[in-house]
Order: structure tokens, then sequence, then C-alpha cells
């Protein structure tokens, strides 16, 4: 059984207030996490990540489609038993503090008095917030808040763990605290489902991404595969004639970089042969040749390139 | 599980409500109106007691209205503009504990600050009489009705405001209660008019918005009158009834949001 199935999940937004016109947040998504996997999901600004996120939580109902976690339809309550989930920019009661909220929110769990407060003094310290948990939570920073929102996804050990941009808002320490929370997370064999947009974060953690784009998926993989996929070699040339380049520019992705003295050209892997049989003919001298393996950021402009020239770019709303 | 869980929403809901300092002003004033009842009451020598009471009761009635639609509009609304709501609701709870929960609590909210403007009636009470009369304990039954009414306030604003915004769960809320209070008139009105039109829609508001004039009895009891049995009976249950139906229709509403 998967962690999360998602099948044909739409979401209509109604704009304008007179006159309703539906707007798609997210078109027919369909995708599967397996149990265990770290799984990131990526995109720009409003491409439907928190959508996808609120749909999976049954805080927003779908337009059309499904989507079961461990086998349940998503909403049920049975569910959250097993599933945790951090909004995006969480907000909660200004006038508890972070232990005063995590013993309101334990006790939708079955579980014993001590249980809980164990659990709670657990998850306070793995988020770092033990000296504050006596401070009221209004009196607390954006990135403090990100943590308490942590720690309540995590209070009851659920088997999947749904973030909205865990990373937002956090110090480079609190990133890296994350970052081995959800490998530990993962140790633990539980399925970890998280969005973001740094995507060195998605590189590092994530066995799986998938990237959406206004609302629609167009691409998901294992990224090294991904990123050997769009494999290329980086050759560095003694500075070659004006005529020369010109032959060797049909071969190239980008267009060469001349400074120095050298010649920096980028060759896809299919032309590499071609390019070298050129270089001996003409006498070129090759200084190094390297594989440039794309990087992320490379990958997701590409990608999202890539799908907006699918079709006409429709003005946004 | 369920209910206890709905518990821990009803405790939550009464402690955000005793950490309003808005509150405390609002009881504050309450007792400071209810003992100045008894300088009114110097100044008429022979009408103290009934001044008293009046005064006392309507305070109570008023200050506990004011704190059920102050909190009362909050109740929901506040949470989904604050998105407290996303955490809560992905926990396994459903949408109903969650009104049922805040309904509740807010209900529990006034009865604890009611209690507590009652004893400031008791005593003031004490300090004019020296002495309780048989006849007082329908004091007893005025401010139980006061809490009926509080407890049709607290759904009315409970239904609204799974629509509205706070303002006009407010203003709803509030012309529900002026006109609610007018229900006997408007209906008297409605029978004397010819115009059919007027006729349909003062039946309508009648039967539509709940009969607040019934749970009035402060004057009544204010003169030391007694109320029936039956009288008591029959506003719990009417009071019941309301309550269940407004909560159902919030539940109903509730439950369909998108909470975006
Ligand atoms: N309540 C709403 N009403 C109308 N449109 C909405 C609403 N919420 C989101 N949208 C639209 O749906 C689209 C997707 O929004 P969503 O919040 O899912 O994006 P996102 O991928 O999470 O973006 P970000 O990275 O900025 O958080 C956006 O175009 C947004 O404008
Ligand atoms: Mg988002």
């Amino acid at each position: 059984m998967a962690a999360i199935e998602i099948s044909g999940l739409s979401k209509d937004y109604s704009l304008g207030f007179w006159r309703k016109r539906p707007f798609r947040a997210l078109d027919r998504l369909s995708l599967k996490v397996e149990r265990g996997e770290v799984f990131g999901f990526l995109g720009p600004n409003g491409a439907g990540k928190t959508t996808t996120l609120k749909l999976l939580t049954g805080l927003i109902f779908p337009t059309e489609g499904t989507a079961t976690i461990l086998g349940h339809p998503v909403g049920e309550p049975e569910t959250f038993l097993r599933v945790g989930y951090l909004p995006e920019n969480p907000y909660f009661y200004d006038y508890l503090t972070p232990q005063e909220l995590l013993d309101y929110f334990a006790q939708f769990f079955p579980l014993s008095a001590e249980e809980r407060q164990r659990r709670r003094d657990a998850v306070l310290d793995q988020v770092g917030l033990a000296e504050f948990r006596h401070r009221p939570l209004r009196k607390f920073s954006k990135g403090m808040l990100q943590r308490v929102g942590i720690a309540q996804a995590i209070l009851h050990e659920p088997e999947i763990v749904l973030l909205d941009e865990p990373m937002s808002g956090l110090d480079p320490v609190g990133r890296h605290e994350v970052r081995e929370l959800i490998l530990q997370l993962k140790a633990a064999g539980k399925t970890v489902f998280f969005s973001t947009h740094i995507l060195s974060d998605a590189e590092a953690l994530c066995d799986r991404v998938a990237i959406l784009n206004r609302g629609k998926l167009v691409g998901v993989g294992q990224l090294s595969e991904s990123l050997q996929r769009q494999a290329a070699c980086e050759a560095v040339l003694e500075c070659a004639s004006p005529e020369a380049l010109s032959r060797l520019q049909p071969l190239a992705a980008k267009p060469p970089l001349v400074s120095g003295g050298q010649c920096r050209i980028e060759i896809p892997e299919k032309n590499i042969p071609q390019f070298l049989a050129l270089c001996q003919s003409d006498g070129l001298r090759l200084i190094s040749l390297n594989p440039v393996r794309l990087s992320l950021e490379d990958y997701f402009v590409e990608v999202l390139r890539g799908s907006d020239s699918e079709r006409p770019a429709s003005p946004s709303p | 599980m369920r209910s206890r869980q709905t518990l821990a929403i009803v405790l939550n809901t009464f402690r955000e409500a005793v950490r309003d300092r808005v509150l405390y002003n609002l009881i504050a004033f309450a007792l400071i109106l209810i003992a100045s009842a008894l300088l009114f009451g110097q100044i008429s020598i022979g009408i103290q007691k009934t001044i008293l009471l009046n005064v006392g009761l309507s305070a109570i009635s008023i200050f506990g209205l004011l704190i059920a639609i102050f909190l009362g509009i909050g109740l929901v609304y506040k949470e989904m503009d604050k998105r407290s709501l996303y955490a809560l609701l992905s926990k396994p709870i459903r949408r109903r504990q969650f009104i049922i929960g805040k309904f509740l609590g807010l209900n529990f909210t006034l009865l604890v600050n009611t209690a507590l403007m009652s004893v400031g009636l008791w005593a003031a009470l004490y300090y004019l009489m020296r002495r309780f009369e048989p006849q007082d304990l329908s004091v007893w039954v005025a401010i139980y009705f006061i809490l009926l009414e509080l407890s049709l306030v607290t759904a009315l604003c409970l239904f609204f405001s799974c629509f509205a915004t706070p303002v006009l769960s407010a203003v709803f809320t509030f012309m529900a209660y002026v006109i609610g209070n007018f229900a006997a008139d408007i209906r008297a009105f409605g029978e004397l008019t010819e115009n059919n039109l007027l006729k349909g829609l003062t039946t309508v508001l009648y039967y539509l918005l709940p009969n607040f004039s019934d749970f009035n009895v402060s004057a009544w009891v204010s003169h030391g009158k007694p109320v029936a049995a039956e009288v008591v009976l029959l506003n719990t249950l009417y009071a019941l009834c309301y309550d269940a139906i407004l909560v159902a229709a919030a539940v109903w509403i509730f439950s369909r949001k998108d909470l975006k």
C-alpha cells in the first residue's frame, strides 16, 4: 500500500466578487509516494503546492479526483492518528505557551497522560524550544513559530509527515536541524512529504521529487536520475580561430564563453564523438573535458521553461 | 475518546476567554452597576429591593449579552482568519466536534461569568435586606433564564460566524436579539395590519427568530412574584431545541467549508 496516492486531483478556486470565475490552482495531479520515502514537492510560487497539501489534509475539498493516505480517503479523522501536518507559515493561539499547546493537541490522541507528557517533552527538545516552553506564543518569532509547527506535526510520532515549507523562516542552524530531523524520520522508517523552494534541501534529502508548475505536474523522479539525463560535458579549448568556433557552435548547448585565451564550451553527451572528431580535424588543442552535473537549479529552470512553452502563456489572473 | 476530545476543545475555549482582559472589564462594570443600584435604592425608600433586583438582573443580562456577542463572533472566525484551525483540524477530530466544543466552551464561560455577577447581586441583596426570603428563590429562576437566553445568543453568533465576518455576525445577532425581544409586539402588529405582505413577514419573523421576551422575567421577579414551573420547563425545552437547530446548522455549513 502506498503512503500517499493522488489520482486526478484538481482544485478550482473562484475568483472575483461579483462575477465568479473559476481558477484552476491544481490540475489533474496524479502522484504516488511510497512508504519510507522522503519526497520533495517543488515548484515556483503559486504552483499549487500548498493547495495540494491542504487537499491531502482535508482542509479544502477537491473539485475532482481523489487522494488516499495509507489507503484511507483523506480527511477522515482516523487518518490523522498516523499523519502529521505542518501548515505553511503556521500560527497558533496567542494565549497559550508551547507546552500548553502541545498538551492541548496531545489530548486528541489515544495516549495515556504520562505518554502525552513524555512526547511533549521529547518534541520540545527536538525542535530546540525546551527553554521557551513557558513563553506565550504571542511573543514568538516567525522561526520559533515554525519550530512549534514542526513539534506539533511530529507530536504523535506519525508514520507520514506532511510539511509545507519546513525550512521557511528558519536560521541556518534551524535549517540544519530540520534537515537532520527529516533524516531521522527517514531512518525511523517514516514517510516525509514536503514542499520547498530550497533546492539544495531537496537535493540533499529527497529520494524522489515532483515538480509542479501552474498546477500541473511537470516532472517526477529520482533526482540523480533526472539530473543525469541532462548530463553534458564542459570542454575547455585553447583559444580557437573564429572559423573553427563557428564550426563547433552547432554542437554546443550554449554559446561558447571566451576568456583569458581559453574557450569554454558545453557539449551535450550525444555530440561528444562528433565534437572530438572536429577538434582533431581542425587541430584544436583540448585542455580538459569534464562531465557537468546539472545543478538542480538549472534543471528546475529548464523543466519549468519547457512546461511554460508547451502551451501559449496564459495571462495569469 | 470523542467526548474527551470535545471536552479538551471546551476547556481550551474557556481558557481563551479567561485570558482575555476584556472579559474582566465587562464583569467589573456589571458589578459596579449592581453596587450603584444600592445608591439608587437609598434615594427612593421602600422600593429599594425592587430597584436592586431590576437593575441587577438587567446588568447581568446586558453584560452577559455583551460578553456572549463579543466572544461568540470570534469563536470560529478568529481561528479561520489566523489559520490556527489548520493545525487543529489535522488532528483526529471531526469538524463537528470543533463547533460543538466551541459552543459548549462559550456557554461554560458564560455560566461562570453569570455566577460571578450573581454572587455580586446576592451580596448586594444581603447588604440591603440583611436576610433572604423564600420568594428570593425566583431570582435564581430569572438568572437561569438569562443563561438560556445567552445560550441562544451564543448559538446565533456561532451560526452567523460560520459564514459572515465578525462585524456582520455581531450586527445580525444583535438584530435578532432586538427583534426577538419584541417578538410578541411584532406578531400583534402583524395581526392588526391589512397588508398581507407585512402580515406574512411578521409571522415569519415571529416563528423564525428566537422569542427572547419569554425569557425576560426580571420585572416580574423583582416584584417578588414567583415563576410557574411549566414556564421554566417550556423555556428550557424551547432554548434547547433552538440551540440544537442552530448548532446543527452551523455544523452543516462548517463541515462543507473550504478552509482557504
Ligand atoms: N483561497 C484562494 N482563493 C483563490 N485563489 C487561491 C487561493 N489560495 C491559493 N490560490 C491560488 O492558487 C494557486 C496555487 O496556490 P498555492 O498556495 O497552492 O501555491 P504554492 O505552490 O504553495 O506557492 P508558494 O510557493 O508561494 O507557497 C495560486 O495561483 C494562488 O493564487
Ligand atoms: Mg505554499
